[in-house]
């Protein structure tokens, strides 16, 4: 008797373990800094010793592919989720997400207001930055001294122009610039996306027209694919941000214009460029106030078909605090902290002092507006990309369209053309 | 009497595997079907309801349809040419008599058990990339300008790789095909003077009709489908110069999140492929008789 009640005991005990220990599964992207993160789960489980961390991750398009799918059919695999600033509005104002609020501790007015403000819906916040990057312009100080150039404060696109010209020399292998030419919406579209941006093209008007038909986009077009012809590399229509990184790093770059995360790549000891590289602002064309606007971060977010939404929290809170921060700096140096979601980070005099692209980062994405995202009006908002959930099909064939004319297999006008009707056909479809 | 009532114990005893083949095919089409005729689109909850035939018509007019209706033939008659042809002159180089037959042959066989998106991303980054491939060193070295392949011909380079993946595949077939063929025939039209090509051409080819007839048939089955290829190293274009039918479906079911539009592609898809079953039947099928 006494035995059966002892065995039915420890077995109400062992359930009751059970119940209390929360399993969460993190589906992420296998950037660096995710892979850092899952690197440190043992530290958030010593912390948390009730809850089990389960990592799913994934290269960045398969995972969108199976978090879109997971979050449409309610399919409640993940409890956490990284998704782009891109997917937070959309899938927030679908009600998709868990609209979160921190305590006081956790500090949420050190947010940057620009990241801030693209992960906010109706002034509910639905996701906490992991982190965040804008655009800026890379160059070679010595090519630039070489052929008697000065990079101004802020260089306009016409004399970017004439300086990546200038300093190309192909029988040296050098190329005046690189640029994004790989098709995909967060590709080359990211590139050329922002470029019209400050050409002070549109990609709709107020009545959701799409407007490659203006002059605008065509001025664009014209400067990227002439450009890329007279200064760019060679096979420039397969190159991402991962092949420019390495002409780039290997000095056959003279310009490079990308995300501010790669700052950390071209200055640290893979780069044998290292110690040549400056910074400075995206450019503009003369007359027009707008340096691109691109904004993106990667993000953690709790699907509403979680179970453990409490324990996702719990994780959330931890990955994108102050502390996390430290952690990292503590464990593997200021220079491979999270960027881009802090204002406290910029202030740091560690991390200022750990890379010399800390200032222009900030720069760029203080520079950067999503609700305004170009001179004309719009009725979206964005920056590199347009927060429709249409536009990732839009994106993607209207970049393979724009890759056609760097591999010199259409024209300009043709590419325009076939860009407007694509996507006047797809906002068609959608009912616009 | 034993006979029938075997009979009828081996249609009883047959009838379970037919009942799950038949749900196995029945269901997925059948899901497709409703799905075609349906508004769904992932991102957008609130679209629902009866679409009648409008996804089919979108998918139709999708500028880029004939060009993938196009692309997919060139893909498969492309690489069938390309396979059919050299697999017969490899087949009768390595029915030879050599020194290392065994190597030789398992070495001509190896291709085929490489994955396709590896297969595809070797001769992306290794072969045919204009920086660091093996195709720009020889260029280089021969004082040419080297070939961007992917941006330049596209198409070509898809179908070089398929083609190599499946070369093994017919080598295969057409040479077990050849060893079947009688010495003696061969020795006695020597004997009445045949030369190389007429021997070639009036006993080896007839002799291997119907293992080509299995090579195209079965190759065009898998042919009409490739995807992974094109998804690692093009996908799909520049523009839609290499857009094939599969890689139409995965943009609008994974890039539109369009899953109503992808069933009605899947459909049409489903559509071709039977015709040039039937095409492919009422050509050579006859070889199979």
């Amino acid at each position: 008797m006494t035995k059966l009640t002892l065995m039915l005991g420890a077995s109400a005990l062992a359930f009751a373990a059970v119940a209390n220990a929360q399993a969460i599964t993190i589906a992420t992207v296998n950037n660096s800094d995710m892979i850092r993160m899952q690197g440190l789960t043992s530290e958030f489980s010593a912390a948390h010793p009730d809850i089990t961390v389960n990592w799913v991750t994934l290269e960045e398009n398969i995972l969108r592919e199976r978090v879109t799918t997971d979050i449409a059919t309610g399919g409640g695999q993940y409890d956490i989720l990284t998704i782009g600033n891109y997917e937070v509005p959309i899938w927030g104002k679908q009600g998709w997400l868990v609209p979160l609020e921190f305590d006081a501790a956790y500090e949420v007015d050190d947010m940057l207001p620009a990241i801030r403000g693209g992960l906010t819906v109706d002034g509910k916040l639905y996701a906490a930055p992991f982190y965040g990057e804008s655009a800026f312009l890379m160059y070679r100080t010595d090519l630039f001294e070489k052929a008697g150039l000065t990079m101004p404060a802020e260089p306009t696109w016409e004399f970017i122009g004439d300086a990546a010209r200038k300093i190309t020399d192909r029988s040296a292998g050098i190329n005046g610039i690189c640029l994004r030419g790989k098709a995909g919406w967060g590709e080359n579209m990211a590139l050329i996306g922002s470029l019209a941006n400050s050409f002070g093209a549109r990609w709709f008007d107020e009545k959701w027209t799409p407007q490659f038909d203006q002059p605008e986009w065509k001025a664009s077009l014209q400067f990227y694919a002439d450009l890329m012809k007279d200064a760019g590399p060679q096979g420039a229509s397969s190159n991402g941000f991962n092949e420019n990184l390495t002409l780039f790093q290997q000095g056959k770059c003279g310009i490079w214009i990308d995300a501010t995360s790669a700052g950390s790549s071209v200055s640290n000891k893979d780069s044998t460029v290292a110690d040549k590289v400056a910074y400075t602002i995206f450019p503009n064309k003369e007359g027009v106030d707008n340096h691109g606007n691109w904004l993106w971060s990667w993000n953690l977010a709790i699907p509403t078909s979680s179970k453990n939404a409490e324990a996702a929290k719990t994780f959330i809170t931890w990955a994108t605090d102050k502390a996390y921060t430290e952690l990292v700096a503590a464990k593997e140096g200021w220079v491979n902290v999270p960027p881009g979601t802090r204002t406290s980070l910029y202030e740091n005099q560690n991390y200022l002092e750990a890379g010399g692209f800390a200032d222009e980062t900030k720069a760029a994405m203080d520079a950067a507006d999503i609700t305004k995202p170009t001179v004309q009006p719009v009725p979206y908002t964005g920056g590199q990309f347009v927060a429709i959930p249409e536009f990732q099909s839009i994106g993607t064939t209207v970049g393979q369209l724009f890759s056609a004319v760097l591999a010199g297999q259409s024209s300009v006008d043709d590419a325009l053309a076939q860009a407007q009707s694509v996507t006047e056909r797809e906002m068609r479809r959608a009912g616009y | 009497m034993a006979t029938r009532q075997t009979a009828t114990i081996a249609r009883w005893m047959r009838l379970p595997s037919i009942l799950v083949l038949l749900v196995w095919m029945i269901v997925p089409l059948a899901l497709t079907v409703y799905f075609s005729f349906r508004y769904y689109n992932l991102l957008n909850p609130a679209a629902g309801g009866w679409a009648g035939f409008e996804n089919y018509q979108y998918f139709l007019t999708d500028p880029a349809f004939w060009q993938a209706i196009r692309n997919t033939l060139a893909i498969v008659l492309g690489v069938l040419a390309i396979t059919v042809v050299l697999g017969i002159a490899i087949a009768m180089l390595i029915d030879q008599p050599i020194y290392g037959q065994g190597v030789v042959r398992i070495l001509v066989i190896s291709p085929f058990f490489v994955m396709p998106p590896v297969a595809a991303l070797v001769w992306k980054n290794m072969i045919l990339h204009p920086g660091y491939g093996v195709a720009a060193d020889i260029a280089k070295f021969l004082g040419l300008q080297p070939v961007d392949w992917f941006a330049s011909y596209p198409l070509f380079s898809i179908i070089v790789i398929v083609a190599w993946q499946w070369l093994p595949f017919a080598t295969l077939i057409l040479l077990t095909s050849l060893q079947s063929l009688d010495s003696e025939q061969k020795e006695a039209a020597e004997m009445d003077g045949a030369g190389f090509v007429s021997r070639f051409w009036h006993l080896t080819l007839p002799h291997m009709a119907r293992a080509i007839t299995i090579v195209i048939l079965i190759q065009t089955i898998f042919l009409l489908g490739v995807y992974a290829e094109i998804l690692v190293t093009t996908n799909g274009g520049p523009g839609y110069a290499s857009t094939n039918l599969p890689f139409l479906i995965y943009r609008a079911a994974r890039l539109s999140n369009d899953v109503g539009g992808a069933a009605a592609g899947g459909i049409v898809a489903v559509v071709l492929a039977n015709l040039v079953a039937i095409v492919l039947m009422r050509v050579i099928g006859k070889n199979l008789d």
